[in-house]
């Protein structure tokens, strides 16, 4: 009971680290974001080809990853989401939309329907236990780094000239830009967190469990299922609604397994009914 | 100086602004007045370039920025102070202000200086704006635009829901604004407060100048058959 507790909350830093990104990009460019999930299994994937490319460990892949990602996202802003963006509500849905069933058939294509994970080496094995609870490291490090990201997010917002930028578009688009702030490297850089988060989490579920080319759209939902459980704009709130997924999950799998999933999800839908609005 | 030649702008299929021309140069105020739904507003917003107009042009010091985002109009010295104040809701009076002063023209204003103008704000620098009450947010407002140095400082309904006390307050500011050489384009459905200040009126009728000269050149009987169409009765 206790172990799937903190099972629970450690995965849910991972659901949190997706969600983040999703919950960025949708606060401050009203983007609904379908091939999120994708572009988290496409970090895993590229964590993959970098390490056994350069014969690294895969965690000596990520400083690479995460600039090379965050590009991706700055250029997806740039060629693909400010036209949809500019098409109305349903423009951006559809297109993200198509770029996940690209992505998803680009991958199976490359990289066959085979599940992978990536090899963290012995410390991906490696745990301690602590009051009779078994904790891996691996998990652990995942949490800190979700903490980590999503606190340095939280000062990037709250403190610099560009978060004060973020926020200010968040808050009014035109009043933003009648203040002179210029909209477009505004947005090219909130997506480019929002990948770089996402291929970040992707690297993360890679190492803890499998991936596929289709893995992308359950991780779409769990991360939009935080969001909304945690509540629109916030990043802690975000944390904690994928703790509160984590959570469930792992309490869930206790009585039985098949239901582990279901659950999370109707959880969220009473969340939705109860509480459809927040403040 | 700013100049707008002829312009048009559009709602949809509703022309909003039907060539329209006036000229606003350094230390005047030129005030728009008009009913509801004259278009001052939509005058207002294709002038700081958020709706791009049908046809004419606007020029600042005689270049053409009719094409230009509103962004870089700030940059040139041309900020409009949006009706209904807007400012940012997650941000502190002082985030408000940062904002605005960050892509600034120099010249005499800084965040030191609107604290000097609104002396309370300095003190309630780290509250939300949303927690002020309406004056103090359309001080605000203003002190996002002056922040950032305009020449140019395009005003739309500053007396929009404030009491008259405050909207007083308010226009007894603008003789400090002008000393710094600024030029102020002023946009009112408080005829009375505009005509006090202004240095040149312009009345608006459905998009159409229907009255423009020195305000003393005018009877209030003038300024009302034009401010409501009057005209073929009030000959």
């Amino acid at each position: 009971m206790i172990a799937a507790l903190v099972q629970g909350v450690l995965v849910g830093g991972t659901y949190a680290l997706v969600a983040c990104g999703l919950s960025l990009a949708f606060g401050v460019m009203r983007l609904v974001n379908i091939a999120h999930g994708d572009l988290a299994v496409c970090g895993a994937y590229l964590a993959l080809v970098v390490a056994t490319g350069l014969g690294v460990p895969v965690l000596a892949a990520v400083p690479l990853i995460l600039p090379l990602a965050f590009g991706v996202g700055v250029v997806l802003q740039l060629v693909l989401f400010e036209r949809a963006l500019r098409g109305g509500v349903l423009a951006p849905v559809l297109v993200t939309f198509g770029l996940s069933v690209l992505i998803q058939n680009l991958l199976v294509t490359g990289a066959s329907a085979n599940p992978r994970s990536l090899d963290g080496g012995a410390f991906a094995l490696a745990g301690f236990e602590a009051g009779g609870v078994a904790v891996s490291w691996l998990r652990v490090a995942g949490f800190a780094v979700a903490v980590v990201v999503l606190g340095s997010l939280h000062l990037v917002l709250a403190r610099t000239g560009f978060g004060r930028r973020v926020r200010a578009t968040a808050d009014d688009l035109e009043a933003a830009r009648l203040a002179g702030v210029r909209v477009r490297p505004v947005f090219a850089g909130v997506a480019g967190i929002s990948v770089a988060t996402a291929a970040l989490a992707g690297v993360f579920q890679g190492l803890m469990s499998t991936f596929d080319p289709y893995a992308g759209g359950l991780i779409l939902i769990f991360a939009f299922e935080a969001v909304v459980i945690g509540g629109l704009g916030s990043l802690w709130g975000t944390l904690g609604g994928g703790i509160v997924l984590g959570v469930t999950q792992q309490l869930v799998a206790l009585w039985d397994v098949r239901f582990a999933v279901l659950a999370v999800h109707v959880l969220f839908f009473v969340v939705l009914v109860v509480r459809p609005v927040r403040p | 100086m700013l100049e707008v030649r002829k312009l048009s702008a559009d709602h949809g299929q509703l022309r909003a602004v039907h060539e329209l021309s006036l000229v606003l140069e350094p230390g005047q105020v030129h005030a728009v007045i008009g009913a509801n739904g004259a278009g001052k507003s939509t005058l207002l917003r294709a002038i700081a370039g958020l709706h791009p107009p049908s046809s004419g042009s606007v020029l600042l010091d005689g270049e053409d920025i009719t094409r230009e985002p509103p962004e870089q109009r700030v940059t040139r010295g041309l900020c409009l102070v949006p009706e209904g104040r807007r400012l940012f809701s997650s941000l502190s009076v002082e985030e408000n202000l940062l904002v605005g002063r960050h892509r600034a023209a120099t010249g005499p204003w800084n965040l030191g200086k609107v604290y000097e103008l609104f002396p309370w704000m300095r003190e309630r620098r780290r509250q939300p704006a949303t927690q002020l009450s309406g004056g103090e947010q359309q001080a605000v407002a203003i002190g996002r635009a002056l922040v950032a140095n305009p020449r140019m400082l395009l005003l739309d309904e500053l007396s929009l829901g404030l009491s008259p006390k405050i909207v007083q307050q308010m226009y007894a500011l603008m003789p400090r604004l002008l000393e710094t050489g600024m030029a102020i384009l002023l946009v009112e459905q408080d005829v009375s407060q505009a005509i006090r200040v202004a240095s040149r009126l312009q009345c608006l009728l459905e998009g159409r100048t229907t009255l423009d000269g020195r305000p003393r050149d005018f009877t209030p009987a003038q300024i009302e058959a034009a401010y409501f169409g009057l005209r073929e009765e009030s000959e």
